[in-house]
């Protein structure tokens, strides 16, 4: 029961928001105590699942490979919890004021819902089922981008629609070769049956079918392009979901599909993952270099960011894949913290063009120390929860003698500090260029909109603090991806791997 | 049979994927909406077509070879249904942005786009 809680909660709470008064504050509230219970639901899995291993739901009573199964591994439940933060700090956020008529057309609602999609897909235990998550998650997602009037924000939510239904098409075809050849969708049962009737032409479609619409969806080069070009355009709590959220999923189903489907680590599908994810970082960062406007600043940042996250697949070692889950963790707290700050300049200054920026620092140092926080842990400066989470990608790629990826990684963390430090010296430190903007002009932040940035910048520093813990975790869980026998059992029952043999 | 459907789901495909690398919106709406029925083929096809073999089990014995597997077919039908609503979205999306831009060149949108976002006024 408890595993569809965290999908049934954002559910109830979106179809509540339809039918209640369609007053501000208690839309507000609704949805934000839906999000909190949401939190509590995924804290509990993690926690079963830490004491108890892999959780198990048979939907329906149904045995495994006929029904649809929910699990929780460690990787499942880790990412559940994050979505919670995340939905957490997002509807808060929005206690400080959304645009009336967003509102009005559903904007808590859609977020419930984009909220319940991530979680079906972080829980679910059956292929197509992850298809349909992804797409109840992505129509969330294109209405809460398209709820705008502009027309910049209207062609971009155009572009991001288009490839990602793409992205979708060939995901669906993946499913539909995998099926034929397969006879089963359940991820447990596909990968006991999958060694067996695997041909390697087969090998190689579906490999690249899973990277190309696994990749357009995380935003690895040379997939990423609609990312950057849509992404500054949303409200900054809608960008802090999208950018915290969607592209995790992308990385999440690659990592557990790969990890099932292709557990034979020298397959050429990873070389391949090796050198999207190298290019992704270099690329990105440089993107990022390249950009005046903080939110495609930030855009940028992310591309290149999930470089990191993808590389421990490619690696194929506890360690490596472990760091990457860290990374993963970490950056999804990282960029919707740094997200939201920009919401705060939008706020401030109605805009997020770092040249028309400055004088933060002067006018609320607080606020600016506030977002130092996120701004040097994205750049992995130590002794914050980036740096952890580089050394724990980068040691592993030392370890296993792969010198020039981690000389790429350190050599993007430092074009990341660049990019950072002149976010913070723009943004913050120099005086603001129009003085007029800089005086009385404008309005100070209030609590309302600095708590969601304060919630999740204390978890960053919780991160960095409870590093340890964290570490084994994200460890552990990469030893279940890379075993599966237990996933395969728990899922199937005890004996059903031997009986099929 | 499942030669004819096999041709059928590529020519989709490669419509539907034309179709969508050309600049006009409709085309390009247009072009999802084959890709997505050449995936439901493709499904249909690659589970292996069966004639006149409902998915139904009587009570008399039967052999697996006497009814259809209906997964294929729950497949399909889950991804139409969904390949519907999406289309549907997309294309008062595309609307929308026509109006807007006057114009159903999307050529001309990133332009638009990147010009006109820093400036634009917005509450976050």
């Amino acid at each position: 029961m408890s595993l569809t809680l965290p999908i049934l909660l954002p559910l109830t709470t979106a179809i509540a928001l339809h039918l209640l008064p369609q007053r501000p504050r208690l839309l507000r509230m609704v949805a934000f105590l839906g999000a909190l219970l949401s939190l509590t639901a995924a804290a509990a899995i993690l926690v079963r699942t830490q004491a108890a291993g892999i959780q198990v739901l048979q939907i329906g009573s149904w045995p495994a490979p006929f029904g649809i199964t929910l699990v929780a591994d460690l990787f499942s439940a880790l990412m559940v919890v994050m979505a919670g933060i995340i939905g957490v700090a997002v509807t808060g956020s929005s206690f400080a004021g959304v645009d009336p008529r967003r509102e009005g057309l559903g904007y808590h609602a859609l977020i419930h819902v984009l909220l319940m999609g991530v979680s079906g897909a972080f829980l679910t235990g059956d292929i197509f089922n992850l298809y349909v998550w992804f797409e109840v998650m992505l129509i969330g997602s294109f209405v809460l981008m398209s709820l705008h009037r502009t027309r910049a924000q209207l062609h971009a939510a155009f572009t991001y629609v288009g490839l990602n239904l793409l992205a979708s098409a060939f995901f669906l075809t993946a499913i539909g070769l995998l099926y034929g050849q397969a006879g089963t969708l359940n991820f447990a049962d596909l990968a006991r049956a999958w060694p067996e009737r695997r041909t390697p032409g087969l090998d190689a479609a579906l490999s690249m079918l899973f990277l190309t619409a696994f990749g357009i969806k995380a935003g690895l080069f040379p997939l990423f392009f609609w990312l950057p070009a849509s992404y500054h355009t949303p409200p900054a709590a809608v960008g802090a979901l999208l950018a915290g959220l969607l592209t995790k999923v992308g990385v999440y189903a690659m990592i557990r599909v790969f990890t099932l489907l292709f557990p034979d680590p020298s397959a050429s599908v990873y070389t391949a993952v090796m050198v999207m994810s190298a290019v992704t970082m270099i690329v990105g960062l440089i993107g990022a270099l390249g950009q005046h406007d903080l939110r495609r600043v930030l855009s940028f940042n992310l591309v290149g960011h999930i470089g990191f996250t993808t590389i421990g697949l490619a690696l194929w070692t506890p360690a490596a894949l472990g760091g990457s889950i860290l990374y993963v963790l970490h950056h999804m707290l990282v960029i919707s913290t740094l997200f939201l700050v920009s919401g705060l300049f939008l706020r401030q200054r109605r805009t997020t063009d770092l040249r028309a920026l400055g004088g933060m620092y002067r006018a609320q140092p607080l606020v600016a120390c506030l977002a130092l926080v996120p701004l040097f842990s994205l750049a992995g400066i130590p002794p914050l929860s980036g740096f952890i989470a580089k050394v724990a990608v980068v040691g592993p790629m030392i370890e296993s003698r792969h010198y020039l990826l981690a000389a790429i990684s350190l050599a993007v963390s430092l074009l990341t500090v660049l990019s950072m430090a002149r976010v913070w010296d723009e943004a913050f430190w120099k005086p603001a260029p129009d003085q007029r903007a800089g005086s009385g002009h404008q309005p100070r932040l209030g609590a309302a909109i600095l708590a969601p940035v304060a919630f999740l910048v204390t978890l960053t520093i919780g991160l960095t603090l409870a590093a340890d813990p964290a570490f084994r975790a994200a460890t552990t869980a990469a030893e279940q991806l890379l075993h599966p026998d237990g996933y395969m059992r728990a899922v199937l029952g005890e004996g059903v791997r031997d009986a099929a043999r | 049979m499942e030669l004819l459907l096999a041709v059928v789901a590529g020519v989709l495909y490669a419509a539907g994927l034309y179709l969508m690398l050309r600049r006009r919106l409709a085309q390009l709406i247009i072009g999802l909406g084959l890709l997505s029925n050449g995936s439901n083929i493709l499904i249909l096809s690659a589970a292996g077509v069966t004639r006149a073999t409902p998915p139904l089990i009587s009570d008399a014995p039967m052999g697996a070879d006497q009814f259809a597997d209906p997964v294929p077919q729950s497949l399909i039908l889950t991804a139409i249904v969904i390949g519907f609503g999406v289309l549907a979205f997309a294309l008062v999306l595309a609307h929308r942005v026509h109006q807007s831009a006057g114009s159903d060149d999307i050529d001309t949108f990133g332009t638009d786009a990147t010009k006109a976002s820093p400036n634009e006024p917005e509450r976050a």
